[in-house]
């Protein structure tokens, strides 16, 4: 096996190991949008990280986990709740990266991989820092799961219950600003949301308990992404969208498999 | 002091709309106060304000030190791609497994231990509801609308559930109802809210104040009342009694013979002072 080829399965497997469980809870907080409105606006992230010099991935990741912490703050305030105005900050950002990024002139060319991702030019390096901070962050929710889990189901009785509710929504969303950073190199800007909620979804037609369900959402990511570089690698098709497209094939197939329960 | 929660003049805007206004009320231990009022009177606000969910824009809410609140929601605002059996929604309040098992056999959901939690019919999902708030054994239960969604059956065998558990817990309970009957028959306090307190007391003397029959004009005169005495031998934590053996004797009084006489048995303080017009029995506006 070609060595590009193997960091390519190590980084898009370690991704989805943390995106599947990760999105499980984008899906129950229904946040699909939110993801969405987050993962737009990193392009403008990295056209920030490559104007000021800096790491783009990190510069991703600081500017999403800051805007996800001003969306919170301003959903608490009951005024910015709709998805109408979530809508105008998603392809508002994403137009102002792309614009950003164009005037860049010798960037143009790394354009396309920030939209749709270049999973096979990680780097052995690229790799194993994406595994362990995989590996990190799914001992981190693991550790949030019950209260995680509690505020999912209900933010009220939760907070009554004494679950210091804001605090771990700053985790969630730092968390979630993390893994958009890492997506990003997986399956690129336009789709980073799909690898979160797809996996999870599939997930749900085959599960009976949110253990389950995020375990399988794991499951169902690191296949659509093995599967997906297979088809790659043998018929020459952009590596992210194709994992894309396995998973909504998975999905596809649960929505019979439900109907037969 | 058995006081478990006081609110002092609070008020609530948000939006730049006043949802409350200058409420003030408390609930002791082992008291039942329920709040009654029409749609958008803040009955919601309140309860919530109570729970710590809402901050007030004036005044204060005092929880007693360490209170621990079981919280009924009117629903649970979960997504359906969330599946979770009864079971475990339970051993998320209480991961020990001996009291979850009791909880659901008070509760008498043993049947649904499996059922996925988005199946649940209202009664169910409620009787669940109360069950969590059980195993968190509270010194305040706190109740919004219990019975919205549960079939007529099911309602007052509800309210005796809620009822019997306050005798159990020897718990404070705040509860929202429409459920003018119950209200009456089972509760210590009333408070009448629209948007400020209307009225407050016992209910035989609630039901006769000018406001309360204002409000509730059109529904008031079905009403009988029952007084009730305080007289319920509580079997404390034991054997689980059929809800007909519940000693309750109603005196299925009228409207015009209120003759208040409970036993304050449970350290009810009702302000009888606050009654002020009611006593003299004005002449209902309805």
């Amino acid at each position: 096996m070609p060595d590009f080829l193997l960091n390519a399965i190590l980084a898009g497997s370690a991704l989805a190991l943390i995106s599947g469980p990760l999105g499980s809870f984008v899906v129950w907080r229904r946040m699909a949008y939110f993801g969405d409105t987050l993962a737009h606006a990193s392009l403008l992230g990295v056209a920030l990280g490559l104007f000021l010099q800096v790491n783009p991935w990190f510069a991703v990741m600081v500017g999403s986990a800051l805007l996800g912490t001003l969306l919170v703050l301003l959903q608490k305030q009951k005024k910015l709740a709709n998805d109408t105005l979530l809508g105008i900050l998603s392809h508002g950002t994403l137009a102002a990266g792309l614009v950003c990024v164009s005037q860049m002139a010798d960037q143009r060319l790394d354009l396309f991989s920030f939209l749709l991702g270049d999973l096979l030019t990680a780097t052995r390096q690229e790799a194993i820092t994406m595994s362990i901070t995989s590996l990190a962050l799914l001992a981190l929710l693991k550790f949030a799961w019950r209260p995680w889990l509690r505020i999912a189901l209900d933010e009220d009785l939760a907070r009554a219950e004494g679950v210091r509710v804001d605090a771990w929504q700053l985790l969630f969303m730092l968390m979630l600003a993390l893994v958009i950073a890492l997506a990003m190199k997986v399956v690129g800007i336009l789709l980073i949301t799909a690898l979160l909620i797809i996996p999870a979804a599939a997930a749900r037609q085959f599960s009976q308990g949110p253990g389950v369900m995020a375990m399988a959402a794991g499951a169902i990511g690191i296949v659509a992404v093995n599967a997906g570089l297979g088809a790659s690698y043998l018929w020459d098709t952009p590596a992210g969208p194709s994992a894309v497209l396995v998973a909504v094939v998975v999905f596809a197939v649960g929505l019979g498999f439900r109907r037969g329960e | 002091m058995n006081e478990l929660v006081r609110l002092n003049a609070v008020s609530l805007t948000l939006n730049r709309k006043t949802l409350l206004q200058g409420v003030s009320l408390r609930v002791v231990k082992g008291e039942i106060v329920t709040l009654i009022g029409p749609n958008g009177a803040g009955k919601t606000s309140l309860v919530k304000l109570v729970c710590g969910l809402l901050a007030p824009t004036s005044g204060q809410v005092v929880q007693a030190p360490g209170l621990r609140v079981g919280y009924v929601p009117q629903r649970l605002a979960f997504d359906a791609n969330l599946p979770i059996r009864v079971l475990s929604f339970l051993r998320l309040a209480n991961s020990r497994n001996l009291e979850v098992q009791q909880a659901m056999e008070r509760l008498q959901i043993t049947d649904l231990a499996h059922s996925l939690l988005h199946a649940l019919s209202g009664g169910e999902l409620q009787r669940v509801l109360l069950a969590r708030a059980f195993l968190r054994k509270p010194q305040l239960l706190i109740l919004d609308e219990p019975a919205q969604g549960v079939d007529i059956n099911g309602q007052l065998e509800l309210y005796q559930t809620i009822a019997s558990l306050r005798d159990e817990l020897d718990c404070g309970v705040l509860m929202v109802s429409h459920d003018l009957h119950w209200v009456m028959a089972k509760t210590d306090t009333v408070y009448c809210l629209n948007r400020h307190i209307c009225c407050q007391g016992a209910p035989e003397l609630v039901s006769q104040h000018p406001e309360y029959l204002q409000l509730f004009g059109q529904n008031a005169p079905a009403i009988a009342i029952y007084t009730h005495h305080h007289d319920h031998e509580h079997n404390l934590h034991g054997d689980v009694v059929p809800n007909t053996q519940h000693s309750c004797g109603h005196e299925h009084g009228l409207h015009g013979d209120a003759a208040p006489h409970h036993d304050h048995g449970h350290n009810c303080h009702h302000d009888h002072s606050q009654d002020h017009e009611s006593k003299t029995g004005s002449q209902p506006h309805a």
